[in-house]
């Protein structure tokens, strides 16, 4: 009965934040993540998930899927970018790409099956130590 | 050192594909482990993304975990503020990209580890 209640306390609070409101908000995100994966050249997917969680009230695994098709226009525009610009080097770029594209895929199947609670947990320490790494040595 | 930058590159796509941020397991990896510079591994993660997102879309589509309703909201500023950050990239030296990259990896980390508390939090002040 309480939960009701909050629930429907919820939703006449979503709808009563406006589209326009929503629109805003998903544009802001989208210009943080623009901004952030040509900067760092990645990682804005980091931002995009949440955010599709969040803001279109998208299941996890939805929102990590779609967020691939968010970030793929990006990131071919900057891919360009940084080709031009000559950041890019072909003797490790070539064995990384063809790893990470059959790991991609493979990643892809996985999705489907696995609980993902732990390989955030993870994912989030190595980047923990990686991000100490890089910021203090 | 061919088959490193494989399997390297294997181990962000599977967190990649599942699109949990392969690059963010990528660029430290190829700059710490490989001591590349931090524009290269910028540029390298996403040359990489390409194909490796090509491929992951497909199987999502297939198992109809895409979802496009408002999405386009989001992709259009995307594309448009890209282009400014990656400029601003390429005016940054090396070491000083390397370190901002470092502090914005912690911040993803600290995000991830209190994912759950901050998404509590913002629906009790937003919903």
């Amino acid at each position: 009965m309480k939960s009701t209640v909050i629930f429907q306390a919820k939703l006449s609070r979503i709808i009563y934040m406006s589209k326009l409101k929503e629109i805003s908000l998903l544009a802001l995100t989208g210009a943080i993540t623009g901004f952030v994966n040509g900067f760092f050249g990645g990682g804005g997917g980091m931002i995009v998930v949440p955010m599709l969680i969040f803001l279109l009230k998208m299941k996890t695994k939805t929102a990590h899927a779609t967020a691939l098709a968010v970030i793929l226009p990006v990131t071919v525009i900057s891919a360009a970018l940084y080709l031009s610009f000559g950041s890019f080097a072909w003797k490790p770029g070539i064995p990384v790409t063809v790893g990470v594209t059959a790991g991609g895929v493979a990643g892809a199947f996985l999705l489907r099956k696995l609980s993902n609670k732990w390989i955030t947990r993870i994912f989030a320490l190595i980047m923990l130590v990686a991000g100490f790494k890089l910021l203090f040595f | 050192m061919v088959v490193l930058y494989a399997l390297a590159g294997f181990a962000a796509g599977v967190l990649g594909g599942m699109g949990m941020g392969g690059g963010t397991i990528l660029i430290p990896m190829l700059s710490v482990f490989f001591s590349l510079d931090q524009h290269v591994c910028q540029g390298i993660n996403l040359i990489s993304f390409v194909p490796m997102a090509i491929g992951a879309l497909i199987v999502h589509f297939k198992n109809n975990l895409v979802e496009k309703k408002g999405v386009l909201f989001i992709i259009i500023p995307a594309v448009l503020t890209c282009i400014g950050g990656s400029f601003l990239a390429k005016g940054l030296n090396g070491e000083v990209l390397k370190r901002i990259f470092g502090a914005f990896l912690l911040l993803l980390a600290v995000a991830e580890f209190f994912g759950d508390k901050i998404e509590k939090e913002l629906e009790k002040k937003f919903l």
